[in-house]
């Protein structure tokens, strides 16, 4: 244990998949619109098929910016931890190979925020 | 008969009997039983006989001085409240941040008070332990002094009612609590470092002299009192802080890397906390006093320089982390802010979009950053809160695993790209704001897994009060997260603009300097 | 060359005459005023003399009584009865 500590340390994990009642976490982050300030944290079901999550759950998080509507997810660009991943939308988180905690990113290519300012 | 008399001790003679002259070397028990602590950290202490007392107050003189001080803030207290003080602020955005101040900084001063007066006993030296006790007062009494200067505005403006309550649960203020549970849970030894220096002495000034200047320009004579009483302790935190550091970097060289790492981590965790502090300066004082950045350079820059100038005999070099807070220091404020914009229905206090003279003084204090990165997204809110389209953002953020702060931080050079850092540690990922966050956990990984993160734990469900019914149809998630957080829903929270503070200071403020016409109220 | 010291203390009528004498034993030392307060920077040692503080204030002084103005100060602290002296080591 490399804690420095005065008697045993046990390494008691607060988020533990176990904890979130069948769900697990998922990081989404819209790159160059930081009008959402951070990357999104959601808790969904691993068998949540990955295109539910274009359809169902990202307009809540994202329509308010003004690009949202633009968006040609065709040519959307995602990645898993910085690493390029094209997932398969009829597939679930898990099947794409999302685990629990993972954090994906999307570039919307040709939107870059307010008066393309990132923002 | 021949009456010899004693020559009267000097305050050094007298210190020291008062001191030292009442320790013993335990006998019944040992020395190590009765101070288990002591060295399980790895901090080499051979000769405790060799700390020198930095203030030589004894507690005579500590109660004739500290009597003194809360006859004087007292009565200037009395004197504000009975005045109605509170309508002389420059307006009511700035009660904002004494709301900041009550529910994050206040509970500090309680845990410091907790954490001295721990170490206080701890320490096998009577010296530090003498000095740490009375800290330890200190800190209790600036709680109950920050308490009571703020409590005459909880009788008029909403947000300040359940400050303990919401230091524990709220998003935002896990960010400062967890700092100092960080520090409370550490050994004696990196608890002075992480506190009675790095806090106290490096970054005290970029805590205290921002709310208290605030106070002071935005015609809070209350918490500028409480300010003035509070930074003569402060005067002598900082050379017990002081004292610590020199003192156990000249007991052993072994001890050098131990705390040049403890003085990079506590640099770091302190400076993340002081993000809010930033915000502060830049965005909620109506009357500004200077920018976070150029507090920045005058305190830590400049004052800073000096002082590790004089700690470079020791071997010890400025925080590592500094290149990186330079880089941030041009965008910290504006991105805070931004957060709490978009947070605002989940926040205790007021938020709201600076005005065209307030964003000219922001181009003006940040001329490489502002108009590029931040005013075309300031402008886009106003713009939108005018039409009634008000940005509120309904999702919950990641978080960083170490500081707990939303991961609003850019890459340190790159303001548009959001920094990620990731760990795996026993089969699970863990993300981090910057490399220095990341250090922390991979250093002591046992200890940054049992986060309590507010957005992990309002998904586990832990974050309703008993009787919420989730099977109920009309569950929302959201509102009973922010009743649990005992928040007044349409009181504490949203827009400045239309807020009943707004309403009530204006109100009460004409009828202070307006003749009232009709039937008296 | 040497570090800077400093010593910020409230600015009020107590204050006054410490202010004074402190600048006048300290021919190096600068003033700067704010809101409420001063501080006096010194790029070298800055010494506090009980006895300067007495000649002006006109009565016994401890100095001790610093303690109810104190706002801040920086470098290493020396002191007894008759000084208090605020320098950074060589």
């Amino acid at each position: 244990m490399s804690v420095h500590a005065f008697k045993p340390y046990p390494a008691r994990v607060m988020d533990g998949q176990d904890k979130f009642h069948g769900n697990q976490v998922l990081y989404v982050g819209w790159v160059d619109h930081l009008m959402f300030c951070a990357p999104l944290a959601f808790a969904l079901a691993p068998d949540f098929p990955f295109g539910d999550l274009i359809k169902n759950v990202l307009p809540g998080a994202y329509s308010y910016h003004p690009d949202f509507a633009q968006i040609d997810w065709s040519a959307v660009q995602w990645y898993k931890s910085g690493v390029p991943f094209t997932p398969r939308l009829e597939e679930s988180l898990v099947q794409n190979g999302l685990g629990h905690k993972d954090l994906i990113t999307f570039v919307s290519p040709g939107l870059t925020g307010i008066k393309g300012t990132c923002s | 008969m021949d009456t010899q008399v004693k020559k009267k001790p000097g305050l050094k003679e007298k210190y020291r009997h008062m001191t030292r002259g009442l320790d013993w070397q335990t006998s019944y028990q040992s020395m190590d039983k009765v101070f288990p602590f002591a060295e399980f950290e790895g901090i080499k202490i051979h000769d405790w006989d060799k700390w020198e007392d930095p203030f030589r107050l004894t507690m005579d003189a500590y109660w004739k001085y500290q009597a003194e001080k809360e006859r004087k803030l007292y009565a200037i207290i009395d004197a504000f409240v009975q005045n109605n003080g509170h309508l002389k602020v420059t307006d009511a955005r700035y009660i904002n941040t004494l709301k900041l101040f009550l529910t994050g900084v206040s509970p500090l001063e309680y845990m410091a008070h907790r954490g001295f007066a721990h170490v206080g006993r701890q320490f096998p030296g009577v010296g530090p332990r003498v000095a740490c006790q009375m800290q330890s007062l200190d800190e209790l009494r600036h709680v109950q002094t920050q308490i009571h200067t703020i409590s005459n505005y909880n009788k008029y403006y909403n947000g300040m009612h359940d400050f303990r309550h919401m230091h524990d649960r709220l998003w935002y203020l896990s960010v400062p609590k967890s700092f100092f549970d960080d520090a409370v849970t550490a050994g004696p030894f990196e608890f002075m470092v992480a506190i009675g220096f790095s806090f106290e002495y490096v970054l005290t000034n970029l805590l205290f002299v921002p709310f208290m200047s605030g106070a002071a320009f935005n015609g809070d004579m209350s918490t500028v009192t409480f300010g003035f009483s509070a930074q003569s302790d402060e005067a002598r935190h900082m050379t017990l802080g002081l004292e610590v550091i020199k003192f156990i970097l000249e007991q052993d060289p072994a001890n050098l890397p131990i705390v040049q790492k403890w003085i990079d981590k506590w640099t770091w965790r302190g400076v993340r906390v002081l993000t809010l502090v930033a915000m502060m300066m830049d965005y909620m004082l109506p009357k500004r006093v200077m920018s976070w950045k150029e507090a920045w350079e005058i305190y830590f820059e400049q004052n800073g320089g000096a002082l590790f100038k004089d700690l470079a005999r020791y071997g010890i070099t400025m925080p590592k982390c500094i290149e990186t807070i330079n880089k941030e220091k041009d965008h910290l404020s504006h991105q805070a802010w931004a957060v709490f914009y978009n947070y605002g229905g989940a926040a205790a206090f007021h938020t709201w979009m600076p005005d065209a003279e307030e964003m000219d003084w922001l181009s003006s204090k940040y001329p490489d950053t502002f108009d590029k990165y931040y005013r075309p997204r300031f402008e886009y809110w106003r713009e939108q809160e005018a039409k009634g389209n008000r940005f509120y953002n309904m999702t919950l953020p990641m978080l960083c695993q170490t500081c707990q702060i939303p991961m609003f931080f850019t890459v340190p050079g790159d303001p548009s790209k959001i920094a990620y850092h990731e760990s795996h540690y026993s089969g699970d990922k863990y993300h981090f704001c910057s490399e220095h966050c990341k250090e922390i956990f991979d250093d002591e990984p046992e200890k940054y897994v049992q986060a309590w993160l507010p957005v992990h734990q309002i998904f586990q469900g832990n974050c309703f009060k008993p009787d919420a019914d989730p099977t109920a149809a009309d569950f929302n998630p959201l509102a009973e997260v922010l009743r649990y957080y005992n928040i007044n829903f349409g009181h504490d929270n949203l827009d400045f603009n239309g807020s009943d503070d707004q309403k009530n200071f204006d109100l009460w403020r004409g009828m202070a300097t307006q003749n009232q016409t009709g039937e008296s109220a | 060359m040497a570090s800077t010291v400093f010593l910020a203390l409230q600015a009020n009528e107590d204050t006054r005459l410490i202010i004074e004498a402190i600048m006048e034993d300290n021919p190096q030392a600068e003033l700067h005023e704010y809101p409420a307060m001063v501080k006096i920077d010194s790029a070298g040692p800055l010494t506090i003399r009980r006895v300067s503080v007495e000649e002006k204030i006109g009565r016994d002084w401890d100095l001790q009584e610093l303690h109810l103005n104190l706002i801040s100060l920086s470098g290493h602290i020396d002191e007894t009865e008759d000084e208090m002296i605020l320098a950074w080591a060589e």
